[in-house]
């Protein structure tokens, strides 16, 4: 009925689809974490705008797939345990 | 067949209403759509109807409460005028970008400044490349059909866009005239419950309103361009089904006198009625060559039943409700301009702006504006080609 291909009105018919769209290739810093430092307090899990934060037993680590590296984590982190770092 | 009763076109407007079985009403009283809000919501308190009436405090949350409504699959109705509709703009784009089929009703008034309450159609003009279906109405018993109309149109699984009925401010709005309404059992059969294609549910999530880059955007606005281009099939279809069940058969334009006009006045809304009496005495009485070609259907504009309409025409004078400040010529006149380019037509285009802010077109101004297509057709160079119909006749 159409020549486009996409869904009427710009639906999204399936969940989690935006799990397809690996956001981390927007990011000009990427945010390193000295496990050392942190103390697994879960702020950065808390801020993250983008789910970006796994929580491990011990402290936390990075989904680089989709942190688009805005350093609201190393903004916030109280011990200094995130540090923003240029890529490439 | 119906029953006739004396409805003012706002009335006639909220009768459709409550006949069509809607599940949500939300909008905001203004000036001269205020009585379609305040029968439906008697309706709804007298228990008269089932359907939800959301009040709110602006007509930006009232179609922005429609568009949800209408997401969830609810068949949904709103109504509006002039500074209502401005306010609604940016969200009358989201309606018809998510295809949501609602009908709304416009009681087409003049916009401020001057603060002005009365008839013309800048709120539908400033409003008009939304992606709506628009259709303007000639008196209350249009008014009334066009509505049980519009909800069979925006619903088509062909169409899913937003249909807005246009009528008059006061002239329409405010006038009783003899009205012939459906039986309710007949508007349920011409009117089935909406079957949404896609709709709110949380056992079947899906995203709504979701972004789309610009390898994607403009699929989605081609899509809809598609769509709004099958409604013209759909209204006729739908208007000659209508036609079968009233007697009162529906098309995208209704022309008199074309079959041997030398000079045609085409219009939109309460005017054409005008219009058409006026060109009717003067073919009996004086035996002129002059016809009347109202337009029922706006957007999308009807092209080819134009071009059919028009094919006899020397004289070709367009009348704009609405003053397209610094253009060419007004927003109906630059369709028709458009339109004699890509068809190659090639009859003489006066496009003259009228009745701002309620100032009337009389009779008698009719007859000199087919008057002056006459000289026209004859040879004759008219005063202007543009200009407010006042200062040229």
């Amino acid at each position: 009925m159409s020549k486009y291909d996409v869904v009427m009105g710009a639906v999204i018919t399936k969940p989690r689809t935006s799990l397809e769209n690996k956001t981390g290739s927007w990011r000009t810093r990427r945010p390193v974490v000295d496990v050392e430092k942190c103390v697994n307090c879960l702020l950065c899990w808390i801020y993250c705008p983008d789910s970006a934060i796994i929580r491990l037993e011990d402290h936390i680590a990075i989904n680089y797939d989709y942190c688009k590296g805005c350093g609201i984590c190393a903004e916030e982190c109280p011990r200094k345990a995130i540090t923003m770092v240029e890529e490439g | 067949m119906g029953r006739r009763i004396g409805l003012m076109g706002d009335e006639a407007v909220a009768y459709a209403v409550k006949q069509c079985d809607v599940g949500l009403v939300s909008a905001y009283p203004i000036t001269p759509q205020t009585i379609m809000v305040e029968r439906i919501s008697e309706y709804v308190a007298n228990g008269e109807i089932d359907t939800e009436f959301v009040c709110v405090e602006s007509e930006h949350s009232a179609l922005s409460v429609c568009v949800g409504a209408s997401l969830s699959g609810l068949r949904v109705f709103t109504a509006t005028a002039s500074q209502g509709l401005a306010l609604m703009h940016e969200v009358l784009y989201a309606a018809s970008g998510l295809r949501c089929p609602i009908v709304m009703a416009v009681a087409n008034r003049a916009l401020s400044a001057p603060l002005n309450i009365h008839c013309d159609h800048s709120d539908m003009m400033g409003s008009r490349d939304c992606g709506w279906v628009q259709v303007f109405a000639e008196n209350v018993q249009e008014a009334y059909d066009w509505v049980i109309q519009a909800f069979k149109i925006a619903e088509h699984p062909d169409v899913q866009l937003p249909t807005v009925v246009n009528l008059d401010g006061f002239t329409l709005t405010h006038c009783m005239e003899d009205v012939e309404v459906l039986e309710d059992e007949d508007v349920k059969k011409f009117l089935p419950p909406r079957k949404p294609i896609y709709w709110v549910d949380p056992k079947q999530p899906m995203t709504f309103g979701a972004w789309a880059m610009p390898n994607y955007y403009y699929k989605f606005k081609l899509q809809q361009q598609e769509a709004i281009m099958r409604s013209l099939r759909v209204v006729k279809e739908v208007g000659e089904e209508f036609g079968k069940l009233t007697g009162r058969r529906y098309d995208t334009l209704y022309g008199y006198g074309l079959e041997d006009a030398e000079v045609a006045v085409l219009s939109m809304g309460s005017t054409s009625g005008t219009i058409r009496y006026t060109a009717r005495r003067l073919r009996e009485s004086d035996g002129l060559k002059v016809g009347a070609l109202k337009l029922w259907l706006f957007r999308p504009f009807p092209e080819e039943d134009l071009v059919s309409a028009l094919e006899k025409v020397k004289v070709l004078i367009v009348l704009d409700r609405a003053l397209s400040p610094g253009a060419v010529f007004g927003p109906l006149g630059s369709d028709i301009a458009s339109l004699m380019v890509k068809h190659g037509l090639d009859f003489k285009l006066l496009n003259y702006t009228y009745g701002l802010g309620g100032d009337e077109v009389t009779p008698e101004m009719a007859e000199k504006l087919f008057k002056l297509g006459l000289k026209v057709a004859e040879g004759a160079k008219p005063p202007s080609l543009t200009g407010y119909v006042r200062e040229v006749v």
